[in-house]
């Protein structure tokens, strides 16, 4: 059996296989991100940092249902300070690590963007998009072309990392927000974050399961948005995709791939399928691409479109 | 599986001690010794808690005071409800048929009190003999002293048996007689002891080990000790994991996921 080479080249940064544990998820040491790399993802991203420490909402956090997962963690970080001690010496990972870096203002944005600098970070990853935690995200307005803009270019101004900026698949101008960020020198789109928010209540106790009552939803249930998200960007911008919604297979991480993603985020893929759901999926793709004679990520990307 | 709490009404409720009472459940969980449930008060918060009882179609789980949450559950009276998810993690593997030593701190008796249950009752054949230590702050501190009538008592202040720590009781103990295996549920600084010790003396041992926990099945990175999440890899341990785990004994996570040096 001819071995398939499933690595990619994501902005300059070299990616044995194109599985990257996309962030919030198991992200909060580097002990974890080791585990994370040893599992098999090509690149990992560890918890959102913001310049203060976060409690983050009271649990429940994070409950599942039959198509996905419902999370209104909110942010929990220990601030800038303590990342900045908690990540050192990353080529220890054995992957990339990508740091995502959050704020309530861009000002926000560039402190820890700066105080995470002495570390080996491979690029910084910027949601503007978080559905459920206020000051921030969504709800904070960091959803507009405008600001959007804003952050980025304030953000490019002081990093020479590749920079990824994460939008949400909830705004029908997805193609305008990611040319916005295109457009202050974004080096690629991670699409996309949390759908909704959305609510699960439980009718015995005849409330809210989520002590934020609402939360983003990932999973199953966000794949096909966030395959239509990936395809429509594809055509609209010229930066790369790294595609994040509901990938739990490799038949899920082709598909993305081929609506136009030159790398795939898993996050709720490792509670469906374990933290080994990266080996798995890369195992799966060489697979498919071997029966279907594919002989690179690369060629397999935007496959779908006409 | 759906990660959802259920709401189960409070059919009992026991008083253990000053500070812990048991609330008992019909509920038909598939609880091994060692794992935990999330228990849920809507609106306020979800922590994990151990089942302490098991008896037909009746569990109990012992709460003991020290917060806002627990306080909360405290107030709860019979026909109340509480959210209940899980079982979660990875609990004691029992060895039967040889003698173990069963170590208890504090509320970590919780933990411990059903595998001394399985271990005396479960196996017709069975050949064993368990030794089962509780310590505590003080004699009124003291749990379950009806359920189990032969334990070995120790406490800080001495009012009640041994004077002194679990870790020189069972340490006294080792001086005497031999085990095959040791598991403990307590105050980590307590475990890393009791660790430290079978290690010295060749015994085989297994360890609970508390975090602030989060999501309960291992997504959310909160309770990570060393690249172990206790709430899937754990919460038990044996002294082989654990000998590779640096942060056992030394560093826990705050609820902003700051790892800071163990209180």
């Amino acid at each position: 059996m001819s071995e398939i080479n499933l690595s990619v080249n994501l902005c300059g940064i070299q990616l044995t296989n194109p599985t990257i544990l996309a962030s919030g998820i198991l992200g909060t040491t580097k002990a974890l991100l080791k585990r994370v790399a040893e599992n098999g993802a090509g690149a990992v991203t560890i918890k959102s940092i913001s310049v203060e420490s976060r409690e983050g909402h009271k649990n429940p956090t994070v409950i599942t249902f039959e198509a996905g997962m419902l999370n209104a963690v909110g942010y929990s970080n220990p601030g800038v300070d303590a990342a900045a001690r908690e990540f050192t010496n990353l080529q220890d990972v054995g992957v990339p690590v990508i740091a995502s870096v959050i704020g309530t203002q861009k000002e926000d944005f560039v402190r820890v963007v700066d105080g995470l600098s002495a570390q080996r970070f491979s690029a910084i990853e910027i949601p503007l998009s978080c559905p459920h935690t206020p000051g921030f995200g969504l709800l904070a307005g960091q959803g507009t072309p405008q600001a959007t803009f804003d952050i980025t270019s304030a953000v490019r101004k002081v990093t020479k990392l590749p920079i990824f900026v994460k939008l949400s698949p909830n705004i029908p101008e997805i193609c305008t927000i990611a040319k916005a960020a295109e457009d202050a020198g974004a080096d690629a789109i991670t699409a996309v974050n949390s759908m909704g928010p959305g609510m699960i209540i439980n009718i015995e106790a005849q409330k809210p399961i989520l002590s934020f009552k609402v939360g983003g939803v990932t999973g199953d249930a966000l794949r096909p948005i966030a395959v239509r998200c990936v395809y429509d960007l594809y055509k609209a911008i010229k930066i790369p995709i790294i595609g994040v919604g509901g990938i739990s297979t490799g038949r899920h991480a082709i598909e993305m791939i081929m609506a136009g993603a030159s790398a795939i985020g898993i996050g709720t893929g490792v509670y469906s399928r374990g933290i080994d759901v990266f080996r798995k999926i890369c195992e799966e793709i060489s697979l498919w691409m071997q029966e279907n004679g594919f002989d690179s990520i690369k060629s397999m990307v935007g496959a779908a479109h006409d | 599986m759906i990660e959802q709490p259920m709401m189960a009404k409070i059919c009992d409720i026991q008083e253990e001690s000053p500070c812990v009472k048991t609330f008992f459940f019909k509920l038909n969980l598939n609880f091994e010794p060692g794992q935990f449930v999330m228990v849920w008060i809507p609106l306020l918060d979800e922590k994990p808690f151990t089942i302490s009882y098991i008896q037909k179609d009746l569990v109990g789980i012992s709460v003991l005071k020290r917060g806002v949450f627990t306080n909360a559950i405290h107030s709860k009276k019979i026909g109340d409800m509480l959210g209940i998810r899980g079982p979660y993690g990875r609990g004691f593997s029992l060895k039967l048929d040889s003698n173990s030593c069963v170590v208890g701190g504090g509320i970590g008796m919780a933990s411990l009190s059903i595998l001394v249950d399985r271990l005396n009752f479960t196996s017709e054949g069975y050949r064993g003999n368990v030794t089962f230590i509780q310590g505590a702050r003080t004699a009124s501190a003291l749990l379950y002293q009806k359920r189990f009538k032969d334990m070995k008592l120790c406490t800080d202040d001495g009012t009640v048996g041994f004077k002194g720590t679990t870790v020189d009781l069972l340490k006294d103990l080792l001086k005497k007689q031999r085990f095959q295996k040791v598991y403990a549920c307590g105050p980590e600084r307590m475990l890393y002891k009791v660790v430290e010790l079978c290690r010295e003396h060749s015994i085989e041992c297994e360890v609970s080990l508390e975090r602030y926990m989060k999501c309960g099945f291992g997504v959310c990175g909160q309770c990570d000790c060393s690249g172990q999440r206790v709430c899937i890899e754990g919460p038990v341990f044996n002294t082989e994991e654990l000998s590779r785990m640096e942060d056992f004994g030394r560093i826990t996570i705050t609820k902003t996921g700051e790892r800071v040096i163990h209180s």
